[in-house]
């Protein structure tokens, strides 16, 4: 147990197995398993977050194999490292996988009768993969990792409705010519410089001044272009919220907090550690553009989110528009939104997470999540409403909950690079949000239907009958997890310096502007 | 046409793999992207990802080079007979020097692609085993008929609230106006829009757990939902 690192993987994929061999006995035994394994990942990524932070070298690394470092040069087997930005990912990767494990006994079973067993191993498969995707320092297995999580996210929607079946689809066409491409990136990467370790990659291209070469910039163009599909960044948005909107609950609770999140961080992860910052920022054209693209996505995401009539697909294209945040405080190049975008990566999780327990638990207990189907909630449910609100808050940015702290970085890294199209789409995205989350309130509170016809009669009156409007709550095991993740996001709110201290600890050697960059 | 430095030989010569595989790769994608029929579809992911596999194993070829077992030079084993020489067998392997390796090929692009194959396969399987289900839910394969029938659905499902309030609307204003059951004033009438509220609420959930939990069984689930309709248009 020396080494944590690879633990936070192996016990979910154990566990996996035990849940896929499980059987007849799956009812029984597949939930607490689940909770073990996800409680021992969690144990084992803390422990890996608190070594990283503590080495001076400020980064955890293991060699799997019986490889080592001293014997061979580096590349000789596959390396697991974990430096903060890691760690921290996969702490968050870890956590909402065991909240959402937590959370998914009732909806497993009312959802997927009869294929718990299934439905667990894929789930712990999938965590596993993205606990991976998070810590291997290995080029290639990267891609092994983002298949193992996409396969199984596949799975995991397609065990819904046979409508998820259809949406499935797409999100396969569209996650494999998104991971083959970054196959092919990765393809030249190692042509060029004949190595598959991160590190190993970016020594070569630094010792070799190999940033005007055109192999490089083709590989990292189809590297980006691959990753930009698998996050749904806006034009390549279209698999998502189908996919996430007709998943069963619990699927859709884990994969929409954290697959496209974890995207992101291997953007961030190719850019500062494999291509190195200069090669991005400086030798492409990139930064010119990317930061439009953000823009047009931003605003077509937040435009369609209005558009929603139900909650599932609305925080879908949420998603997507958040999407478009993150990726633009990489891009606008600057130390401010790169923290933004590192921290809000961190915050999304939580805040979208969030989010669709509180779906998942009114979808169990109206039947539906659209709109109209909302009066008197507060009501009926007001701790499952008030947990899905804080969530709705920290989207727009309020000030107590992460995400207000997490976009003032992003707009301060918009102001600091002299970004001004995407501050301004920042700020037109939260008026967004605000008319999109009071809307809900005011479904919930005032009895105004999508058509806009008043069904009360004012003074409180929804227009319902007392059976309905009486306190009828949801069921502990959703409940507990909701307000634990409604609590998470205030807790990283209150003491978002303490993670912003580490984050920039993790910046520190990259360099990164932090005045006025474009004169 | 084939002289040095020209295009031709450049495409056709000196890297007829890329060419190859670039074409390969288009028409994957293309027939992923243009043709209608799902298996079709299939079918070029299939050429999609055979182009990468392609690519990666041209680019580890090498010409007159062998396996990367030890040639018997470099090979630790060689002198069985004296006890240092198993010390160092058992120390396992070493590191060549570069001179030492020029006889042998690099197998790291070949053994990537074994497990690339083995992606493939396994995306392969799972696309296959989604379109069985699509086959057995929609009764196509053919993606314009089914985003017709998933069009439909979704009008059905989510919209069932949309596309009932406007009957329901003239209906409570004719009732409380006179006609059939109309009963005194207010009371009944917020009654009834609660009543038809609730229904409503339970009715369209129904239609999804059921679709949802026999999802193996497709015929009933798609069966059960339309008999509910006419009722809810009595009510």
């Amino acid at each position: 147990m020396s080494d944590p690192i690879v633990w936070i993987v192996l016990f979910p994929l154990f566990g996996a197995v035990l849940c896929a061999l499980a059987g007849p006995w799956a009812r029984t035994i597949c939930y607490p398993v689940s909770i073990l394994s996800m409680i021992a990942s969690v144990w084992a990524s803390v422990n890996t977050l608190l070594q990283a932070v503590e080495a001076s070298t400020h980064e955890v690394s293991y060699i799997l194999g019986g490889w080592s470092l001293d014997l061979f040069p580096r590349g000789v087997g596959i390396e697991f490292r974990a430096d903060i930005l890691g760690g921290l990912i996969t702490l968050v990767v870890t956590g909402v996988g065991l909240i959402v494990t937590l959370y998914s006994r009732l909806p497993v079973q009312r959802e997927t009768p009869g294929k718990e067993s299934m439905y667990y191993g894929l789930f712990l498969l999938q965590i596993a993969g993205l606990a991976g995707i998070a810590l291997t320092g290995d080029a290639f297995n990267l891609y092994v990792l983002i298949e193992v999580a996409a396969l199984t996210g596949y799975g995991l929607i397609a065990l819904g409705s046979n409508r998820a079946a259809a949406a499935t689809f797409n999100y396969v066409i569209l996650g494999t010519i998104g991971a083959s491409f970054y196959l092919l990136g990765v393809g030249y990467l190692y042509l060029k410089t004949g190595t598959l370790n991160m590190v190993g990659i970016r020594e070569v291209i630094e010792a070799n001044q190999m940033y005007d070469s055109p192999a490089m910039q083709v590989a990292f163009v189809l590297v980006l272009l691959g990753i930009l599909i698998k996050m749904a960044f806006f034009p390549f948005h279209a698999w998502l919220p189908n996919a996430y909107c007709h998943a069963p609950t619990t699927t859709s609770c884990l994969l929409a907090p954290l697959v496209t999140k974890v995207m992101i961080y291997v953007m961030i992860r190719m850019i500062l550690t494999v291509f190195g910052v200069e090669f991005t920022f400086e030798s492409t054209l990139w930064t010119e553009v990317m930061p439009w693209l953000v823009v047009v996505a931003i605003v077509c995401a937040a435009v369609m989110a209005l558009a929603q009539r139900e909650i599932k697909r609305m925080l879908a294209y949420l998603i997507v528009a958040e999407v478009g945040y993150m990726v633009g405080g990489v891009w606008i190049y600057n130390y401010y939104g790169l923290i933004g975008s590192i921290f809000h990566v961190i915050s999304d999780a939580c805040m979208t997470l969030c989010l669709f327990l509180g779906a998942g638990i009114i979808l169990q207990k109206c039947k539906t999540t659209h709109f109209d189907g909302l009066r008197g909630l507060f009501a009926r449910m007001p701790l499952t409403m008030i947990g899905f609100f804080i969530g709705g808050f920290s989207i727009i940015g309020l000030p107590p909950t992460c995400g207000f702290f997490s976009k003032w970085y992003l707009i301060t890294g918009g102001m600091v690079s002299e970004r001004w199209e995407y501050m301004v789409t920042l700020m037109f995205s939260t008026m967004v949000m605000v008319i999109l989350f009071f809307r809900l309130i005011e479904r919930m509170h005032l009895a105004v239907s999508e058509s806009g016809q008043n069904l009360g009669k004012g003074h409180g009156d929804l227009g319902l009958t007392e059976r309905q409007t009486r306190f009828d709550e949801a069921p502990l095991s959703m409940l507990i997890p909701l307000l634990l993740a409604a609590s998470v996001v205030l807790i990283v709110g209150v003491y978002n310096q303490e993670i912003v201290d580490q984050i920039e600890i993790f910046l520190q050697p990259f360099d990164l502007p932090t005045g006025v960059h474009y004169e | 046409m084939f002289e040095e430095g020209s295009i031709f030989t450049q495409l056709l010569v000196e890297r007829l793999n890329y060419f190859i595989y670039v074409v390969l790769l288009l028409i994957g994608l293309w027939a992923m992207i243009a043709k209608n029929n799902l298996i079709k579809k299939l079918i070029g992911m299939s050429i999609f990802q055979t182009a990468i596999i392609l690519f990666y194993v041209s680019i580890g070829v090498k010409e007159g080079a062998t396996i990367p077992i030890y040639l018997p030079e470099h090979d630790p084993h060689a002198s069985h007979g004296s006890a240092e020489h198993n010390d160092a067998a058992v120390s396992g392997p070493q590191v060549l020097e570069v001179s030492e390796v020029s006889g042998y090929t690099n197998p790291l692009p070949h053994v990537l692609m074994l497990t690339a194959i083995v992606v493939g396969v396994a995306t392969l399987g799972l696309a296959l085993s989604i379109c069985l289900r699509i086959y057995r839910g929609y009764g196509t394969v053919e993606e314009d008929d089914l985003l017709l029938k998933l069009e439909q659905e979704d009008s059905r499902n989510a919209g069932g609230f949309k596309k009932r309030r406007p009957r329901k609307r003239p209906s409570s204003t004719k009732a409380s106006s006179g006609a059939a059951q109309a009963v005194s004033s207010e009371k009944s009438k917020s009654d009834r829009a609660g009543q038809g509220n609730r229904r409503s609420r339970s009715k369209s959930p129904a239609k999804k757990t059921q679709s949802s939990s026999t999802s193996d069984g497709k015929k009933p689930a798609r069966r059960r939902p339309r008999p509910k309709k006419p009722k809810e248009r009595d009510s």
